[in-house]
């Protein structure tokens, strides 16, 4: 049952990660990613991550989505292109080609190491999966996650400045 | 926790072709956006294998960076587009010679 379910979903995130590249208005390419990111929330939840799942539905699916397609419509971009590059194309297709096998060898032929972790899935459903990233992030990761609300910060006026007709 | 990880590479690999491939550059940037999700879908596989929560941590903050750059390269295309009246990568072409 697990098993058929995760089947669909990945001949759906596949199907709409094919279409990201291939539609050519970007509005649908916007729409299919979407569907590639509620898709991917969905293995989150299978892998026992719940929290991970809300967040990527919430700030990705959210609000990265709603600022691209606001950009989309506020450019107003013309459907064009009409000119394809061929050799830009077979390139493109032989350099992912070969990165695709060469990670399908590894993850097939690759011994990961055997589970260390002290967080396994009954510990996880026990204390709750938010409360345990909560804790590591304000005890391990302090420093780092500290260091994000300056990256954030500098992303704000550098996006401001960008955005502005004349400084 | 093969079948995340073969879902995760060829979803990457996706990414790849249509950074590679396309030319507008909004749909290029979603791409990246593609790529970015694949590698969190592996961390989130590999700390859930290992039992280990830094993993999730790292996929937390891989988003923050994601968001960061949305902001800033959708106003750095809106800046293009004042300029260019296009966001076609082939028009970016004044360091070219």
């Amino acid at each position: 049952m697990e098993t058929l379910f995760f089947l669909i979903i990945t001949l759906v995130a596949l199907v709409s990660g094919i279409l990201v590249t291939t539609l050519r208005n970007p509005i649908n390419s916007a729409l299919a990613l979407i569907m590639t990111f509620f898709c991917l929330a969905t293995y989150y939840v299978m892998l026992d991550a719940p929290f991970m799942a809300a967040v990527q539905v919430m700030v990705y699916a959210g609000a990265i989505m709603v600022l691209m397609v606001f950009t989309i419509m506020l450019l107003n971009i013309r459907v064009d292109s009409t000119k394809k590059h061929f050799h830009k194309i077979i390139m493109g297709s032989i350099i992912a080609f070969f990165t695709l096998v060469n990670t399908v060898i590894m993850v097939i032929k690759g011994q990961p190491s055997s589970p260390t972790g002290p967080y396994s899935a009954e510990t996880i459903k026990q204390i709750g999966h938010t409360e345990l990233i909560g804790r590591e992030m304000f005890t391990n990761f302090l420093l780092p996650f500290e260091i994000t609300s300056i990256l954030l910060l500098v992303a704000i006026v550098g996006a401001v400045i960008l955005a502005k007709k004349k400084i | 926790m093969e079948k995340y990880l073969i879902v995760s590479a060829i979803l990457f690999t996706i990414g790849t072709i249509g950074v590679l491939t396309r030319k507008n550059a909004i749909v290029i940037f979603m791409c990246i956006e593609l790529m970015l999700n694949a590698v969190n879908l592996t961390f989130v596989a590999f700390s859930r294998y290992l039992g280990n929560l830094d993993g999730q941590v790292f996929v937390f903050f891989v988003m923050t960076v994601a968001a960061a750059e949305a902001a800033v390269g959708l106003a750095l295309m809106i800046a293009f587009y004042n300029n260019r009246e296009s966001i076609d990568v082939d028009d970016v072409n004044l360091m070219k010679w």
